[in-house]
Formats: C-alpha cells, structure tokens, sequence
C-alpha cells in the first residue's frame, strides 16, 4: 500500500466519510473510493455499495478479476441524555468500543467537562440539538434521566429516525407509564422499538454494572 | 486503546514516518470458524514489533516471519492458513478454520 493511500484513508475517517479501499489481487492496484464515487464497471459499484451499506470487507471476483473491497466506515455513535452517574461509566465503555460518543442534558451541573471529558456535550434540550446531530443508522441512542421532560422530547424525535438502538432507563413500571404517554401520538411498532428496562438482563446493580448491561445490549442489537 | 483498524494504521503510518519498513496484513477471506473477520488487521515492522490481529494469536507468529522475507523482495503476497495446511498445525490455528490474508509492505 501506498503511504499516501493509508494517510487518505486516516484522513477520511477522520473526517467522518465512508470510504472503500480497492484492491485488485493480481495487479496490486489500490485505489480509494468515496461512497458514491464510481469505478467504470458497473458490476463492481453495485458490490462496493453493497459492502459500505452492509459495513463489511469482502474478496469479489467480477469476470475473472479478483478484488479486495476494504470498507472504512465512521465510527458508530452514542446519544446520551441525561449526563447521570451511569452515563459516566457508560461513556468509557463506548470510548473502549470506538463510538463517537455525545451528551445531552439541559443541566449544566450534570453535563460539564469536568464531569465528561473529552466528548461533544450540549446543554440543551433535546429537540434543540438533535437535527444538527443527525441521527442516522450507524446511531444508538439512550435516555437516562428517567424525567418525562426531557426524555420524551427525544424519544419523540428518534422514534421514526433509522437509528439502530433506543434505549430508556427505568422500571417496568416507568416503561409502562413512558409508553402510556406516548401511545396516542405512536404506533405500537415504533414504541416496540425502545428498548426498556434498558439493558441486558445481567442481574446489574451499580452503575457501572449497568453502563455495561446498556452497551451490551447496544452491541447485541448491531451484531445479533 | 487499540480497538479498531484505524488505530492499527495509525500505528503503521508513524513507523513510516520514524523510517522503518512496515508490513500490513489484512484478512481478505475465511472459510468456517475463524477469530477474526475480513478486514482485520497486522501491521509489522522491521524489527519484528507489531499491532493488531489476524487470528486469535494462532499465525501471528509465521504472518510476522513472512513479513521479514517481504521485507527483503517487497513482493506483495497472499497467505493461506487453514487446517489442511502444515504451518497452521505448526503453528496451531486451533479454530479449526481457514484465512487467507493479503501481505503488502507501505511504501
């Protein structure tokens, strides 16, 4: 591989672009593709389209030639709202798994650097920031403070997103009362979709226990 | 934390840039159970130091060998472990799997 391609490729990924490196195994070509941009067969778009949409490499042979699809796509991210004590553990876990992770929560003695370094934080409310998030497959999301104030305005906002986790901390009895309220404006398959109790069923008792029953079950839901 | 492929280039492109040679290994294709998916990476330097992974820790050892005689002709080549192979047994892919991986030095 060529330096400069690898120094592409970083730079991509740095830049949040989906990118597919193409290799042909006889000749040793190698060259990098943006999602979208095109090569001159036809057969082979359609393949490269496949692999970036799918998030998966593969080997393809395509009239005798064969070639390597290397899929680089950005990394995945979490939506916290509420930047509770679980949150804080929830975030090391998903910085350990190379989610780009972002905090929500109005209360600027919650969500803080001091309290979150290193991640993008928003003291907003949820339906203020979630349109320049953008919100997409590659896109889990939680809500945490248990207050109908603020996570119901992002449940509303993700439910008919393509996001591909939503989960929602409390009891089965505040999940009860969360989907009661919601009911009337909601379809039952798309409140079907959050995922409450949050979190794997590992018997989790402190917060950390429970940060990782969350990403456990997010993890479940992209690879299952 | 080394969790991805990124960090794995990352690592390859600041050897380059220290002046070593460096190696990548990339897993092109598996055949039944195997540790690690397509696209997985080993980077390898000159001296025998690397990151990353092409299986769980089964044919690291001969991937590194390869990359010292690549090293030397700069011939990129694809590698085949599996259980039918003696080097595997060797060097024991227990999974009882076959990789191939795709060898090529940063130039």
């Amino acid at each position: 591989m060529k330096k400069e391609l690898l120094e592409k490729i970083i730079e991509s990924y740095a830049n949040r672009q989906s990118i597919a490196c193409l290799l042909n195994i006889e000749t040793n070509e190698e060259i990098i593709l943006k999602a979208g941009e095109k090569t001159e067969n036809e057969d082979l778009n359609e393949k490269i389209s496949e692999c970036i949409k799918l998030d998966k490499s593969k080997l393809v042979t395509i009239k005798d030639k064969v070639y390597f699809i290397d899929v680089y796509n950005p990394p995945l991210k979490l939506v916290i709202i509420g930047a509770v004590h679980i949150a804080q553990h929830l975030v090391l876990f998903a910085q350990g798994l190379n989610f780009d992770c972002i905090l929500i929560d109005p209360r600027q003695g919650f969500a803080n650097h001091e309290r979150f370094p290193d991640i993008t934080i928003y003291n907003n409310w949820p339906d203020e920031v979630l349109d320049e998030i953008d919100v997409d497959e590659r896109t889990a999301i939680v809500t945490l403070t248990h207050d109908p104030k603020i996570d119901d305005v992002a449940l509303k906002y993700v439910l008919k997103k393509n996001c591909f986790y939503i989960g929602s901390l409390g009891s089965k009895k505040t999940h009860q009362s969360r989907i009661n309220r919601l009911k009337g404006e909601y379809a039952e398959e798309f409140l079907n979709r959050i995922h409450g109790p949050i979190g794997l069923n590992i018997g989790a008792r402190t917060p950390v226990e429970i940060a990782l029953s969350i990403m456990a079950e997010i993890i479940a839901k992209l690879r299952g | 934390m080394l969790s991805n492929d990124i960090d794995i280039l990352n690592i390859a492109n600041k050897w380059k840039n220290l002046g070593k040679k460096v190696a990548i290994a990339t897993v092109i294709q598996t055949w039944g159970s195997a540790p690690r998916g397509v696209g997985s990476k080993l980077v390898i330097d000159q001296d025998g130091n690397f990151e990353g992974s092409v299986s769980g820790g089964c044919v690291e050892g001969a991937v590194i060998n390869e990359a010292m005689e690549l090293f030397e002709d700069s011939e990129p080549k694809v590698l085949e472990y599996g259980v039918s192979n003696e080097m595997a047994w060797e060097v024991g892919l227990a999974c009882g799997g076959t990789i191939r991986i795709y060898l090529n030095e940063l130039k």
